[in-house]
């Protein structure tokens, strides 16, 4: 049955706090999700007070900052720092974005900061995304043609068609959209997710491939598509601006259009 | 320490996303959602303003109006989608939170099963009202 409270060993406890060194001029709490899997302790919040006027502007600034000088065993992904590999991936002020790309100066108060939802957690900050990724290989996100390249050059494209593409090739895969979602919190199992969906909308417009349909067949099912009810967190919280609702309700149109 | 958790699926992340395949279905189900809803919204209206209008009249002069063909099939069309709008959307309620899959199969039974006898029933009522009045 339904269960409304987490399991004992899953409760979030108050952890530690670490004090800011005195001489401290712009202070901020950063309130940290901590969870070890090798003690066997439950999770625990720990605070970090930072001086701002010591830190980067960014949210990661400060969580590299806290690893650097306060707490080594803090973990975290993050590799580009600029929005572009989407490692940094994590809730922070009860939204998902990017570290790297989110102002402290946006968060009021202390800043919470917890792993991507609803993902199993690998430690700290680092969440499992290796159902995700599987789901992303499913969709078979490459270029599948019968008619063989030109000789010695590229597959055209007209303006037209590539402009078809814009909005849904800059997807990062952070899979900021995927973890909002509550649909693909109750279904993540067989409910692909925004992302995943995005990627496929991508191969789906692009005039190159010419396994348009088999792609949709693929898709056309209760749960891998339909479980998507235009709740629009997707849209919402994506870190890149993009719109994978309107990238989901586009292949549900399509599925329309070709039963005639 | 804990004990170390006993692992029961090592099937691979590919296999169990791929799982059973896609169903080639649902877009009937996704396209009638949004049709009937479409539907409702004048055939609700119609009903509302047809019932403010027959408020305080006698049962003849309602059967009278029932006996009307364009009333009457409006009345049945308003009984079909609504029952039929209203299982559909039940059944993705049930099949969002409801994980056990007896419990599933057996409300979604229920549901389809209790609709399709109800909107049977408001037909069936529309139909004595309009011939028999």
């Amino acid at each position: 049955m339904a269960e409304f409270t987490l399991p004992a060993n899953s409760k979030v406890r108050t952890g530690k706090t670490h004090v800011a060194a005195k001489g401290a001029t712009r202070l901020r709490s950063f309130k940290i999700y901590r969870w070890n899997p090798d003690d066997g302790e439950n999770p625990r919040t720990d605070t970090y007070e930072i001086d701002l006027d010591a830190c980067g502007p960014m949210v990661l600034d400060a969580l590299i900052k806290i690893k650097n000088e306060v707490d080594s065993t803090l973990t975290f992904r993050r590799s580009c720092r600029e929005g572009i590999c989407g490692s940094c991936a994590m809730n922070i002020d009860g939204t998902n974005t990017l570290a790297c790309l989110k102002p402290i100066e946006e968060v009021k108060g202390a800043v919470q900061i917890n792993p991507l939802p609803h993902m199993p957690v690998v430690k700290d900050l680092v969440p499992d995304l290796s159902q995700a990724y599987a789901q992303l290989r499913s969709i078979e996100p490459w270029l599948q043609a019968d008619t063989p390249a030109p000789p010695d050059a590229e597959r055209r494209q007209s303006r037209e068609e590539r402009a078809k593409l814009d909005g849904l090739w800059e997807c990062i895969l952070c899979f900021c959209c995927t973890t909002s979602c509550p649909s693909y919190w109750w279904n993540g199992d067989r409910y692909l997710g925004p992302a995943v969906l995005l990627a496929a909308a991508r191969w789906i417009n692009d005039s190159r491939d010419e396994r348009t349909g088999d792609r949709l067949d693929a898709l056309e099912d209760p749960f891998k598509l339909y479980r998507c009810h235009t709740i629009m967190n997707c849209t919402q919280t994506c870190p890149k601006g993009l719109n994978p609702a309107k990238a989901i309700a586009e292949i549900k149109q399509l599925l329309v259009e070709r039963q005639g | 320490m804990s004990e170390p958790a006993k692992i029961h699926v090592m099937r691979s992340q590919l296999g169990r996303v791929r799982g059973l395949g896609a169903a080639r279905s649902g877009t009937q189900h996704w396209r009638a959602e949004r049709l009937t809803a479409v539907a409702l919204v004048p055939l609700t209206l119609w009903f509302v303003y047809a019932a403010l209008h027959l408020m305080g009249l006698p049962r003849a002069a309602a059967a009278q109006w029932a006996a009307n063909p364009i009333n009457a099939a409006l009345l049945a069309a308003l009984v079909i989608s609504t029952f039929h709008h209203g299982a559909l959307g039940l059944q993705v309620v049930i099949e969002d939170y409801i994980h056990v899959e007896r419990t599933r199969l057996g409300l979604l039974l229920l549901v389809k099963g209790a609709a399709a006898l109800l909107a049977l029933i408001g037909l069936f009522a529309v139909l004595k009202l309009a011939f028999t009045g």
